[in-house]
């Protein structure tokens, strides 16, 4: 399948801050893509620079086969776009917001606004002056989606929303995905991203960190190994792969990258190995470790 | 109650840290413009029978007097001196007043920052109070400053006090008015605007005032612009006037307070009504007359009042002196040639002026709308750079031409119903529309500001100002021709005075479209910047 974003090695700095630094993404057509990182990782930066509204210092990009910079006006009848702060007009009302932002992104089917309308329980007579943060966010992800585009860009779009719209959010992404819509998705709820998402792209320090299915990340994250021995064997700390290791008596645990499992079953084996426990990483952990540390710690 | 004003001196602080630099700049401007006035009049005219002549000839001369206001004591080399201050400076005191009180109440309120101050120990008055704590301590500043120059370029201490404070105390009491207007509305633009109306009202009751009868008439007290003229300074000295805007400050800030223990935050009086909930709006320049039409049409009305205004009483403003002596001393005095030429024209001038100010102000919004993340909502959907931009520039630029033709147009018929001669309406909104290419210009530059370097957009008022200043002040102060030629305004034709030369039409039009041009150059290439 075409990609429908395809970026590659692409550098953004503002003055001296480096904000993308050679970031790669591929979000495939149909799928909805998480995009999950630390605060101040990149993701807004990135969902601008793909709308057009900032210039890319290095690097290639394109958008629907196009360059989201000299065809951004073409491009946005093709996509809508929930920014993460939703900045509204406050004298005009919610539902004058909808049918201009709607218009001017080449018209918007009247039965699709009110089924989202009503899905979300927006009231669009409030002046935007008035609404809660929720609500102006209900107030944008309903101009999106009630325009009938194939590609739809999301900053954190429930992180103004109560539970019960945050269910609704996930059914409305559930039936868009069945309409061969695509969806790229920055988020820091990884229930979400888990929810919805069939591949993530794990971005930090503007440098994509990690990029596949929840499953592939889960495999490629460490395995924590426990194993009662008879003998302590002394090599465990050096082998490759294998981290943390602390011994308790009999008891010896441990962390361990996929690659470095044989060896280390091996070693254990000749250790004498009586009971032996593994436990795959939680989403968490496996988040956790990519915000935080370096590339291996 | 105490509780209410907790946290005041914390946000005193916090707003000198804000305004520091535009604050010395303001005050150091405006002791300058006055020392710099006295130190060239008192050059000028050096001896008694010379002011006497000048002052004879400005009091003679009804556009100089509807203008500026008369000069009180024809002997007095300080009444002479600051004549064109007197009002006109007291009206930029207010201005700049009013703009640093909204500015810290109600523009605050706005960006939700006293949202996020007030979740501290922060009292419901806190704010309030701050903005006007500076206001008052910044306009006495202002006034002690002012008079220390006037004293230094010469002038007598008693009545350079007298002057000084006068300006002061205008600032407080529109500072006051400010506070209370705030209040009023939800929107710092809307709350700001009501009290810059209450400025324009109170300069165009004094015009009237001052023309009907030389010493003023009672339309002259209902002015707080007035009561700084009434104050006489170096002409009397009347020390008690400044109980008028005393008074007046004791009546505003009490209102003010009680408004603001009474409402929310973020409320004003009038509560929002619910909205249609379907739009007609279907493209960027219908939501940008959405946005600019109360502020358009506010204009227009305004210039449509003062220029009938101003019209009506160009009959008894008639009688000035035509001998070629009189001339040179009002060209020193007064500036361009046109105030020499005909008092029409010198109003035209005016408005020329003004109407700068509402193209600056009605571009700017390409800037607020970019800050307020507005801008980055419309150009995610299929809307270019340049239709959007166009979308507001064309408000302004034509918002320019059709304000001065409402007011030219104003002007001939007050000229009409007074003299009963109907053949100046048409050939003074003709002249009144000889004044856009000088504006364009100013809203060009600050187009090419927002296309280039969009911080520095707020810049463009302080080149508004020095513009102003250099084209009524730069001939007394014997500015090189170069200084002078910097300003767009005297460039423009002083129309309808019949020698008037169309000349200077073509290179403004064509520095307005350079910059304009240039502004779109940097606008389609640079980043969209972020609230
Ligand atoms: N206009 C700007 N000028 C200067 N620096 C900027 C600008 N915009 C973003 N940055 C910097 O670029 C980096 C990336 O910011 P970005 O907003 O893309 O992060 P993010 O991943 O969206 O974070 P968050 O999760 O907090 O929303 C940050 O270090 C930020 O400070
Ligand atoms: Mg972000």
């Amino acid at each position: 399948m075409a990609a429908v974003i395809d970026v590659q090695g692409v550098v953004k700095r503002f003055g001296s801050t480096i904000a993308l630094d050679g970031l790669d993404l591929q979000v495939e057509a149909g799928e909805v893509h998480a995009f999950l990182g630390p605060n101040g990782a990149g993701k807004t930066t990135t969902l601008r620079v793909l709308l057009g509204q900032l210039r890319i210092d290095a690097g290639h990009m394109t958008l629907l086969g196009r360059d989201p910079w000299a065809d951004a006006v073409e491009l946005h009848k093709d996509l809508a776009y929930v920014p993460g702060e939703v900045n509204l007009w406050p004298q005009l009302s919610g539902g004058e917001v909808i049918d201009l932002l709607g218009r001017l992104r080449g018209g918007l089917d009247p039965k699709r606004r009110q089924r989202y309308v009503d899905l979300f329980e927006l009231d669009p007579t409030k002046k935007a002056r008035t609404y809660s943060k929720g609500n102006r966010q209900k107030v944008a992800l309903v101009a999106a989606l009630a325009s009938d585009v194939p590609l739809l860009l999301l900053d954190e779009p429930t992180s103004g929303l109560d539970p019960l719209m945050d269910a609704r959010f996930r059914q409305c992404m559930h039936e868009y995905r069945e309409t061969g819509g695509t969806v790229l998705l920055s988020s820091h709820i990884l229930s979400e991203a888990e929810a919805l998402s069939d591949r993530v792209t794990i971005i930090r320090s503007g440098r994509a960190m990690e990029s596949g299915s929840l499953a592939q990340l889960r495999h490629l994250a460490r395995t924590k190994v426990v194993a009662t021995v008879e003998r302590m064997p002394d090599a465990l700390a050096e082998l490759p792969g294998v981290h943390e290791v602390t011994v308790d008596g009999q008891q010896v645990s441990c962390q361990v990258d996929p690659a470095g499992m044989p060896a280390l079953l091996s070693v254990l084996a000749d250790a004498g190995v009586q009971a032996l426990s593994s436990q795959q990483p939680t989403l968490e952990e496996v988040f956790l470790r990519h915000y935080q540390g370096g590339e291996d710690g | 109650m105490a509780d209410s004003f907790a946290g005041t001196g914390a946000l005193v602080r916090l707003a000198l840290r804000r305004d520091r630099l535009l604050l010395t700049l303001w005050i150091l401007g405006f002791a300058g413009m006055a020392g710099f006035s006295a130190a060239a009049t008192v050059g000028l005219y050096p001896d008694e029978g010379s002011r006497v002549q000048a002052a004879e000839i400005v009091n003679a001369t009804g556009a100089l007097v509807a203008l500026y206001g008369p000069v009180y004591d024809p002997t007095s080399v300080g009444a002479l001196s600051l004549f064109k201050l007197t009002a006109f400076g007291a009206a930029i005191t207010a201005v700049l007043f009013v703009f640093v009180v909204i500015r810290h109440t109600r523009a605050e309120e706005e960006a939700g920052r006293l949202e996020l101050l007030g979740a501290g120990r922060l009292g419901r008055l806190a704010a309030l109070s701050a903005a006007l704590i500076v206001a008052f301590g910044a306009s006495l500043v202002l006034g002690v400053a002012s008079a220390g120059s006037l004293i230094a370029a010469g002038l007598p201490v008693a009545g350079s006090f007298a002057f000084g404070l006068g300006w002061a105390f205008t600032g407080i009491a529109f500072a006051s008015l400010a506070g209370v207007t705030a209040q009023v509305t939800t929107g710092a633009r809307a709350g700001r605007s009501l009290a810059l109306i209450a400025v324009a009202v109170a300069y165009a009751l004094r015009a009237v005032g001052d023309v009907a009868s030389g010493g003023g008439n009672w339309l002259s007290w209902l002015s707080p612009i007035g009561w700084m003229q009434q104050v006489r300074a170096y002409a009397g000295d009347r020390w008690w006037v400044l109980l008028l805007p005393t008074a007046m400050a004791a009546v505003c800030v009490p209102v003010a307070m009680v408004l603001r223990s009474r409402r929310d935050l973020g409320a004003g009086l009038l509560t929002d009504r619910a909205g249609p909930s379907q739009g007609k709006l279907s493209s960027v320049s219908g939501l940008a007359w959405r946005l600019q039409r109360t502020v358009l049409i506010s204009w227009a009305v305004g210039f449509a009042a003062f220029g009938f205004l101003l019209g009506s009483i160009s009959d008894s403003v008639t009688g000035f002196l035509d001998s070629p002596q009189a001339a040179e001393y009002l060209q020193k005095l007064g500036g361009t040639d046109a105030l020499a030429d005909a008092f029409l024209a010198a109003e035209l001038a005016i408005m020329g002026v003004l109407v700068a100010a509402y193209g600056i102000e009605a571009a700017s919004r390409l800037h607020g709308e970019e800050e307020d993340g507005h801008a980055e909502v419309l150009l995610a959907t299929s809307v270019s750079r340049g239709r959007w931009a166009a979308s507001h520039l064309v408000i302004a630029l034509m918002g320019v031409a059709g304000v001065l033709f409402v007011g030219g147009l104003a002007v001939g018929l007050g000229a009409w119903v007074a003299t009963g001669d109907a053949g100046q309406v048409g050939a003074l909104a003709v002249a009144a529309l000889s004044k856009v290419p000088a504006a364009w210009v100013l809203t060009g530059l600050l187009f090419l500001l927002f296309g280039w370097l969009p911080r520095a957009v707020p810049v463009i008022w302080g080149v508004f100002a020095v513009a102003v200043v250099v084209g009524e002040f730069g001939p007394l102060w014997d500015a090189p021709q170069w200084v002078m030629n910097l300003s767009p305004f005297v460039h423009s034709p002083g129309l309808p005075a019949p020698n008037a030369s169309l000349v200077g039409l073509v290179p403004l039009t064509l520095t307005a479209v350079v910059l304009l041009g240039l502004g779109f150059v940097g606008w389609r290439r640079r980043d969209l910047t972020t609230p």
